[in-house]
This record gives structure tokens, C-alpha cells and sequence, in this order.
């Protein structure tokens, strides 16, 4: 795969470089099953016609609250926004910006994210009651997000050069056919071994990802449900549901309208400016 | 109400208005008696403070009025009990550059076990002997973006000195302080215009911030006088000063390095004082999901304590560890200790906190001087002054 971390696929402006990239590879991208070609070619191709799909939308921000369950039933609720940049530099990933409104007691609370490829990401904190920016270290990718069965892993943009990729099968899921492929993270610091997803072959989105820990046991289950169109052309889940089978915990994340084209620009998500986040 | 914040966010023509806040009731626990004759032997002392926070937001968020005023009632201690406003201010924000008008609080720095680098606001010295609450001071102040660094300006008027607590309270020190009579080496006294320059970057891991003022010390001389009732008392006295900084981070995977380092003048000998040194996490201890901190910093301050106000941190290593739980009610604990490398005197530090319910929060924190050398100036006034303090915080 070091062909694919130099030529990595998030070239937004270099589109026509990732379709060589990706045909050099895989043969006809618009039709992976009709070549002969190994699971793992055929499970990149599918990757990164997910990832090609979802290039071009800019910006976005969206609200969402997530409720948190745990073994005795018991649950807590967060309120969050998220605004997202996506990068055009094709060496670096996507910027996020997350602004916390509840719990009341880390209302303000902002956490400003660079994503990178494969190498660890730039991460800064913001709190409000000290005034201070805190740089963070973002080696723990395999942590729960805030006390949550999602770990920040789960949650930054699923860049295709983050996995390599091996094609299972395909199967029904609920009224659609999908894809099943296994993707295992060569990103550092993932808590798990790897994740088998299942992808619509209308759409090309994830409708559910298993997580195996690092002793290679079920872990956790994503289902991700009302799904709704952008533009035309961008597919977003509005219910992700996780569940934890180890720890019979879970979290159901629910968000609202995405907004896209906002007007975000790159300045918004630096970290001399995440003391103004609002 | 989220949905409806996020709404007239998102279709902002008439402003909007956002009140949130805390009330916050405390106990404080002193289990020794006090070391000085004039201090009242108080052992329990509860207090209730308010912060509540009205901010107003228009232009699309490009200008927000925030108002966030503070005050508490302190059973025993009357300096402790107080008012100030914490922010009040006009921020407006345009493309490449920012600007506050008004009172407001500003941080800087990266280390944790002293603040050496933070200079615009003056310590709110009555509510913790940590250093990290503040009062409000007025400025007005510019922020430039730049692909180069960010460039903030700072004009300082109006002084706030720094407050001390009564005579017969405890942690006074050993000799109660006369703040009525504080004086100033400017003939403006607290009129005084002060400023500062902050130029800060990021360059792929290291954060750097460089930083210059010019004006009061925040940091008030003690002098002792004989006053009209032929006690010993001491003065504050505010000095002239210039103060260039830097802090910076290395952040290198779990590892963060951190430095802050000032060269002042015009209290004494120009002189040096630096705080140095590490955060290392060991993430998902022992196959939990919780996060262990382990930190270590050397304090250096070679300030002439005869000409410049006495710290304690003039040779001193602090030792601390930090655990993060990360479960739903967000559970922390830090525990650290100063100890002096000349002679011991030690001051411990202890704080845990833990969310109740959705708008609760406790939190648990303890102030443990030990072996504390007859000499040391500040120290040795609060040696019989251990704190634990019981805070119950509802956030609205």
C-alpha cells in the first residue's frame, strides 16, 4: 500500500489522478465486480468509489446530541455541533471544528481537529473557564468520545488510505444489496484490529460496520440509518447506532439537518481562533 | 432549545441572546488551627458564588456583547466576599483580524504547575491559592491573522490591584496586608496604560507564543510598615515593569513538551525565570478506558527577593499525575507537588471532580503544605493552613 499513501485518495484537486490512481489499480472503477480481481483489489475499488462520491461538498455543519445508555438502562445526553472543512491539499485530511453545548458544565468547551492521513492528527482544546487553548495529544484515537461508545476514531473522516481492504461478499441488507468488505486500520494507535462494513451498491453508504478489538473479538456494532440526500449527490445518516457487546453500553447519535456551502474558510478552524468558537 | 439556538444561528438577522451560568456552594475544611494570633480559629467556612453569563450575538456572529459578572458571600472571610465582572465586552470578528473592547479575561501559557507567562489579567488572590481565577481587566485589544502567526495587540487601561484576604482569615499570611494604602511607582497609579505584544504560531508540532508588556506588575511588592497602630503591616507597592516572554509546546505523540520562560525588568536586577517540562499520557490504562497523566516540571525564578516580590518557586520540582476516566460523568483526579530543592517545604495539591446528573458537578480539592522551612516568605505564613474544599456547582 505505500503506492496508495503517496498517490492517497483524498486528491480533491487532483480528481483525475485518483481515477488513474484507482483504474491502475483496479480496473474499471465504475463496475468493480465485473473484472476478475482479487478481494483485496476488489474491496479498495469499493472504498474508493465511496470516497469519490463524497468529494466536492466544501463545508458542512451539523447539530446532534447523543444519548448515552448504559448497562442498568441509565442515560446522559450530549448536545454538540460540528462544523467540518473539507481540505483541498490532497496530503492532508479534513478539519473539524466541535462545540459543546451540553452538559451545561462543559458548555463552550470547543475541540478543533486536523486530520491527517496516517500520521497522528493536530488537536487543540478549548476551555472555557480558564480562557486556555490547550494542544492535546492525539494518540488515543481508541478512547470513548466524551464517556460514549463512539471513539474518536469512529468519528473523523474515513480517509481510504487510512485502511487496507479485502472484499468478503455480497449479501441483503434489509431491502438493499451490499457489499461486505473487511478494512483493517494502518493509521497508529487504532484500538482495533479491523472493521467489516457493509456498503449499499446503490449509494455506496456504510449501513453497518462491526468493530473488532485488539484480540480480534467483536467489540461493537455500528448501524447507520435515515439516510438523506445533499445536493444531489451527498449521503449523510441522521441515527448511528452503537452498540458495545462487551460492555452491554450504547449510544445512539441523532442529528439534525446538515447544512453544506456554509462559507467556512480555513481560518475558522485554526487554533488562534477556537477561543472565538461559539 | 439547541435546535432553536442553531436555528437563528443559522438565520441570523436580529441577534440573539444566550443566558447561561453557575451557582456554586463551598466548604471549606481547615482541620489545624491557625498559626497566628489575629486569625479566627475557623475550621468549617462555606461561601456561595455566582457566575451567570448573558451573552447578546449579531451580524451573523460576527459581533457578540458578553457580560459575565462574578460574586461571593464568604461566611468568614470579608475580602473573600466579592464582586467583580469578569467580561464585559464588545468582540467583533471580521475575516483576518478580531477586536475586544471592554473587560476581559485573556490566557496564556502551556505549563501547569505555575502560570509564569500570564500577565494581562490580575489574580483574584481571594478565591484560590492556585493562581488560575482572575478578575476582569479592560482593554482593547487587536487580533491579526496571518499565514505568518497571529499578532495580538493589547492596550491596558485601568488597573486592577490584586486582592487579599482579612486579617482574621485564614491563609492570610503571616502579616495581615494593608491594601488600602497601596502604592504605585508610576505617578499615574492605577491609571497607569499598559500594553502588550503577542505574536503566536503553530509549526506542525510546536506551538510558540512570544510576548512583551509594558506597564504595572500584577504581582504587588509586600513592604512592611508600621501603621497608625503601631502594628506591622504590609504594603503593597505596584513597580514599572517589562516583561518578554515565550511559551511553547512540543507535541509529539503522547508526549508533550512544554516551556515558558520571562526576562523582567525594573524590579531590581533585570532577572530570568523559566518553568520546563512534561505531560506524558499512558492512554487506556490497564485495558480501561482511562487515561493516566504523568507530569513533571522544574520552576526556576532567579528574582532578588530584597527588589521584586517573593515567590515560592525560585528552585522548586513539581511531581504530579493527572487520571481521566472518561466515563459519562467525565471523572478526574490530579494530584501534584511542589517541593522546594533547597529545603524541602513542600505544598501538595489535590483535586477530583465528578458530574452529577446533567447539571451537577462536585468537585474535591486539597491544599497541603508540609515541611515548611521557617524562611520561606510565603509558605511559611500559611504552614497551620491546610484547605480541603467541598464544591457543589449547579450550571443553568
Amino acid at each position: 500500500m505505500t503506492f496508495y499513501k503517496k498517490h492517497h485518495t483524498r486528491a480533491h484537486s487532483g480528481l483525475a489522478t485518483l481515477i488513474v490512481t484507482a483504474l491502475a489499480v483496479t480496473g474499471a472503477l465504475a463496475t468493480p465486480a465485473a473484472l476478475a480481481e482479487s478481494p483485496e483489489e476488489k474491496g479498495l475499488a469499493i472504498a474508493v468509489e465511496a470516497d469519490k462520491r463524497d468529494l466536492g461538498w466544501v463545508d458542512s455543519e451539523a447539530e446532534l446530541k447523543m444519548i448515552l445508555t448504559n448497562r442498568n438502562g441509565e442515560t446522559s445526553t450530549r448536545e454538540l455541533r460540528i462544523k467540518t472543512l473539507e481540505v483541498q491539499d490532497p496530503d492532508v485530511g479534513d478539519k473539524s471544528l466541535t462545540i459543546f453545548d451540553h452538559p451545561r458544565d462543559i458548555e463552550g468547551t470547543a475541540f478543533l481537529s486536523h486530520t491527517k492521513i496516517t500520521e497522528p492528527d493536530d488537536q487543540w482544546l478549548y476551555l472555557p473557564a480558564l480562557k486556555r487553548v490547550k494542544r492535546i495529544s492525539s494518540a488515543n484515537k481508541s478512547g470513548p468520545f466524551v464517556g460514549s461508545e463512539f471513539a474518536y476514531e469512529d468519528l473523523i473522516s474515513q480517509e481510504v488510505a487510512k485502511y487496507t481492504y479485502k472484499w468478503l461478499r455480497d449479501e441483503a441488507c434489509g431491502d438493499l444489496q451490499c457489499f461486505v468488505i473487511e478494512r483493517f486500520p494502518v493509521y497508529e494507535n487504532s484500538g482495533y484490529t479491523k472493521q467489516v462494513v457493509w456498503i449499499d451498491q446503490e449509494e455506496y453508504r456504510a449501513m453497518k460496520i462491526d468493530f473488532y478489538d485488539r484480540k480480534d473479538s467483536l467489540l461493537k456494532t455500528l448501524v447507520n440509518a435515515d439516510y438523506k440526500e445533499y445536493l444531489d449527490q451527498y449521503w449523510r445518516a441522521h441515527t448511528l447506532q452503537m452498540d458495545n457487546h462487551q460492555t452491554g453500553k450504547s449510544t445512539t447519535l441523532t442529528f439534525e439537518e446538515y447544512q453544506f456551502k456554509i462559507g467556512s474558510n480555513e481560518g475558522d478552524f485554526t487554533s488562534n481562533r477556537l477561543k472565538r468558537a461559539r | 432549545m439547541l435546535g432553536a439556538v442553531f436555528t437563528s444561528r443559522a438565520a441570523v438577522q436580529a441577534g440573539e441572546w444566550d443566558f447561561s451560568g453557575s451557582i456554586a456552594g463551598e466548604l471549606r475544611v481547615f482541620p489545624n488551627a491557625p498559626a497566628f494570633d489575629e486569625q479566627d480559629d475557623t475550621r468549617l467556612s462555606p461561601s456561595i458564588a455566582v457566575e451567570p453569563e448573558v451573552v447578546f450575538e449579531w451580524n451573523g456572529g460576527g459581533d457578540r456583547i458578553t457580560f459575565v459578572p462574578f460574586g461571593r458571600l464568604d461566611a468568614h472571610d470579608d475580602n473573600r466576599s466579592h464582586v467583580d465582572l469578569r467580561e464585559l465586552n464588545w468582540l467583533h470578528v471580521a475575516d483576518d483580524w478580531d477586536s475586544v473592547v471592554g473587560v476581559d479575561k485573556v490566557f496564556w501559557g502551556v505549563t501547569e504547575s505555575r502560570h509564569l507567562v500570564d500577565i494581562i489579567n490580575q489574580d483574584d488572590a481571594v478565591e484560590d491559592v492556585d493562581g488560575e481565577d482572575k478578575l476582569g481587566q479592560p482593554m482593547i485589544n487587536l487580533n491579526l491573522f496571518r499565514d505568518w502567526g497571529t499578532v495580538s495587540g493589547f492596550i491596558l487601561p485601568g488597573f486592577r490591584e490584586r486582592p487579599f484576604r482579612s486579617n482574621d482569615a485564614r491563609l492570610r499570611g503571616a502579616l495581615p496586608v494593608d491594601d488600602d494604602n497601596a502604592s504605585y511607582e508610576s505617578s499615574a497609579e492605577e491609571y497607569h496604560v499598559d500594553f502588550a505584544l503577542r505574536w503566536a504560531h503553530t509549526f506542525d508540532d510546536l506551538d510558540v507564543g512570544v510576548a512583551h508588556f509594558h506597564g504595572t506588575s500584577r504581582e504587588p511588592r509586600l513592604l512592611p510598615r508600621v501603621n497608625n497602630d503601631g502594628r506591622v503591616v504590609l504594603v503593597p507597592r505596584y513597580d514599572q515593569i517589562d516583561q518578554t516572554s515565550l511559551d511553547a509546546q512540543l507535541t509529539k505523540d503522547a508526549w508533550l513538551w512544554k516551556l515558558e520562560a520571562i526576562t523582567r525588568s525594573g524590579q531590581g536586577d533585570r532577572f530570568f525565570a523559566t518553568v520546563a517540562g512534561f505531560e506524558y499520557t499512558i492512554f487506556g490504562i490497564l485495558d480501561s478506558n482511562a487515561d493516566l497523566g504523568l507530569l513533571a516540571e522544574y520552576l526556576y525564578d532567579g528574582r532578588d527577593e530584597d527588589d521584586a516580590p517573593a515567590v515560592i518557586t525560585d528552585d522548586d520540582l513539581f511531581l504530579g499525575a493527572r487520571a481521566t476516566l472518561n466515563d459519562e460523568q467525565d471523572t478526574t483526579f490530579l494530584i501534584g507537588g511542589i517541593v522546594d530543592r533547597e529545603d524541602q517545604s513542600t505544598s501538595f495539591s489535590i483535586e477530583a471532580e465528578r458530574r452529577l446528573g446533567e447539571f451537577w458537578k462536585m468537585e474535591l480539592e486539597g491544599r497541603i503544605f508540609v515541611n515548611v522551612d521557617k524562611d520561606d516568605l510565603i509558605l511559611n505564613g500559611i504552614r497551620d493552613d491546610d484547605v480541603i474544599t467541598l464544591r457543589l456547582t449547579r450550571f443553568f
